[in-house]
């Protein structure tokens, strides 16, 4: 078993589901919620250390979500996931702390890769600021 | 019909431009010649008028010489003294010393008998009788006669002058006779250049000298009458359809009329020269003027050409802009739709083989066949995602973003946009590619437009079976890198190469081409700060070699 905790946030619960289910059988320690708000809830209830967020949701879109994310817990790491390819809103989320930025449909192992990548950032800079 | 337009206007320009430079000057010339032609035309009348009356003036002098002398010798010798032959030989001797001009003297009293007589005709004129002769009846009653020429015993054309003398209760006559020849001197000094004559005629137009051509004494003058003349004049008469210029001069003592006649032809030679070298001046501004107006004109034209093409070209371009802007907006939209179910689907299938990684499910006899569907079903995904985001990468290179890229790889993904339907058409392409090429900041979608709309050119020109020749390189001189783009083409004929580039230029069929292909790659280039250059050979192909600075 990992040692970091995911979150996945997607309005497109197929997707959802089945990443999640995915990633519960290669032993990560997973969930998924389906909008901005209840991603929110999660952050507090269960701090993931990386989470990853679609851009393009209804309600709370991915833009602000990650501003939230961002004002209450800085260190969390966010990888942006979208089906569309505005070099705009890549661009924003990196500006706003974001760690990466994937386009739909991303291989699996792809994603994970990177969700690890995310994690030693993290560890990193916690690191740094417990010093 | 266009080109019918601009025709209209230019011969419009250059007719307007004609007609307020041709037409003034040409009323100028005419003012000027005609003036200057009234002015000579007075001015040589005048001077005729003038040789008119100084002529007869001389003649009229000559005249009142005689007549002085004369009436001198009559007035101061006695009849007595002058009826001796010897005397009067004597006297005739000392006048004709003075003046050559008399030809003989002679005395007769009131009944006409001569006197005395001293000249050569002696014996003929020793007793002749004047009584009956109209002249002796003449100077019997005025005392002063001069005849008209006549011809005489002598042959040769003489006049007489006779004056009157009273002495107490009777008169007498002194006749002397005088040559026509110093008349004839005086007269002759006014026949002016080749053409000019001049000659006396009496009261009734008869000839009293022999004029240069046609007509002799006492005969009739072949000239206008101008017998009635009392006063100098000049005028332009026609005479059997010649213009001949004649001016008149009075001999007073006689009423004789003095007529000059010259040749225009003579006389207005340097009128004419003057016109000749008007006309031919006049002609020259013309030809100068039509000259200018032509070749300003068409200079105009073609700058107005090509303002007006700039004008469509730009206007195709933003048109084209827009058009590809609101084609990426679509295209990402399609993209986006489809790219998340297709997330979906790669999602449960990597579920499906996850499963099948597990123990109970590889006992399935059909285990071989899921797995392999389940390969083929994420292939698939793979080849729509391809597609997907090589839509999404078209549509952003819509807007223009500077960026650091590689140009290979642009070149690159160009080239992948056509080789389904270079594939299909059975061309060939074949890519040389500089292994070590700089980075360079540039943009994208705009260099894209550039390979897609050459390359698909070369397909074009190829049409069937045939090679594309790609090939990149750094050229460290100038620090730009080379694209050359060549096909096996039939190649584009050299009248041709250097309107390849202008807009609307197009060798494809109506409607398959704009003409603004290579005008846009061309434009592009230049904002780019790069340029495109081209060499084609008939038959064995066309290069195009792109070239864009490393920034």
């Amino acid at each position: 078993m990992e040692k970091f905790k995911v979150l996945i946030v997607d309005d497109e619960l197929d997707f959802l589901e089945t990443i999640v289910k995915r990633l519960r059988a290669r032993n990560i320690e997973v969930s998924g919620v389906e909008s901005g708000y209840l991603a929110l809830e999660a952050l507090d209830s269960s701090s993931p250390d990386v989470i990853i967020l679609d851009v393009k949701m209804p309600g709370m879109d991915g833009i602000e979500t990650l501003r939230e994310i961002k004002k209450k817990k800085p260190l969390t790491e966010v990888i942006m996931l979208t089906g569309h390819a505005s070099v705009e809103s890549g661009i924003q989320g990196m500006q706003l702390g974001a760690f990466d930025y994937l386009m739909k449909p991303v291989a699996l192992d792809e994603l994970l890769e990177k969700v690890r990548q995310a994690y030693e950032r993290k560890l990193i800079q916690e690191g740094q600021g417990s010093h | 019909m266009e080109r019918e337009y601009y025709k209209k206007l230019r011969w419009e320009i250059i007719l307007t431009i004609l007609a307020f430079s041709v037409i003034p000057l040409l009323i100028l010339g005419a003012v000027i010649y005609y003036q200057f032609n009234q002015s000579y035309y007075t001015k040589i009348m005048e001077d005729m008028k003038s040789m008119a009356e100084n002529h007869s003036s001389s003649i009229d002098l000559f005249l009142d010489e005689r007549i002085s002398q004369l009436n001198s010798l009559a007035h101061t010798i006695p009849l007595e003294k002058l009826r001796d032959e010897a005397y009067l030989e004597k006297v005739f001797n000392i006048i004709q010393a003075r003046s050559r001009s008399f030809l003989d003297l002679g005395i007769i009293d009131q009944e006409g008998s001569q006197l005395a007589y001293v000249g050569p005709y002696y014996a003929l004129m020793k007793s002749a009788n004047y009584k009956d002769e109209d002249w002796f009846h003449a100077v019997m009653s005025t005392g002063v006669y001069v005849s008209d020429v006549f011809l005489g015993f002598r042959k040769s054309p003489h006049f007489i002058i006779a004056v009157m003398v009273r002495e107490g209760s009777r008169s007498w006559i002194l006749r002397a006779t005088i040559d026509s020849d110093i008349i004839e001197n005086i007269v002759r000094a006014a026949w002016v250049g080749k053409m000019g004559d001049a000659f006396i005629i009496d009261s009734e137009d008869i000839l009293q000298t022999k004029p240069r051509f046609g007509g002799a004494v006492l005969q009739p003058a072949l000239a206008p009458d101008f017998s009635k003349a009392t006063v100098p004049q000049a005028e332009e008469i026609a005479v059997n359809g010649d213009q001949g210029l004649f001016a008149v001069g009075i001999i007073k003592l006689k009423k004789w009329v003095l007529v000059i006649r010259e040749d225009p032809r003579d006389q207005f030679t340097p009128l004419l020269r003057t016109r000749s070298l008007m006309v031919l001046i006049a002609l020259g501004g013309v030809a100068l003027i039509s000259i200018g107006a032509v070749l300003s004109t068409r200079s105009m034209m073609n700058e107005m050409i090509n303002m007006e093409r700039q004008k469509a070209a730009s206007e195709e371009m933003a048109l084209q802009e827009s058009k590809m802007a609101a084609l990426g907006k679509m295209a990402a939209g399609i993209a986006h739709e489809i790219n998340n179910p297709l997330a979906v689907i790669g999602e449960k299938a990597g579920w499906i083989k996850d499963l099948l990684k597990m123990a109970d499910v590889s006992k399935n006899e059909n285990f071989q066949e899921i797995a392999a569907a389940v390969n083929k079903i994420e292939y698939h995904i793979n080849r729509a995602r391809t597609v997907t985001h090589r839509l999404l990468g078209f549509a952003r290179q819509m807007e223009p973003v500077t960026e650091i890229l590689n140009i290979n790889t642009v070149l690159e993904e160009s080239v992948a946009f056509l080789e389904n339907e270079a594939r299909y058409r059975n061309i060939d392409i074949q890519a040389d590619y500089a292994l070590e090429l700089p980075m360079t900041a540039s943009d994208t979608g705009q260099l894209q437009q550039v390979f897609l709309n050459i390359l698909n050119n070369a397909i074009d020109a190829i049409g069937k079976d045939g090679e594309i020749h790609l090939k990149t390189r750094h050229l460290a001189k100038n620090n730009e890198i080379g694209i050359e783009i060549s096909d096996s083409g039939p190649g584009i004929p050299k009248e041709m190469l250097n309107k390849i580039f202008d807009p609307f230029f197009t060798t494809k069929e109506v409607g398959k081409g704009t003409g603004l292909g290579l005008s846009i790659s061309y434009s592009i280039m230049e904002k780019l700060g790069g340029r495109i250059m081209v060499a084609s050979e008939e038959d064995k192909g066309t290069t195009f070699t792109i070239y864009s600075p490393v920034r």
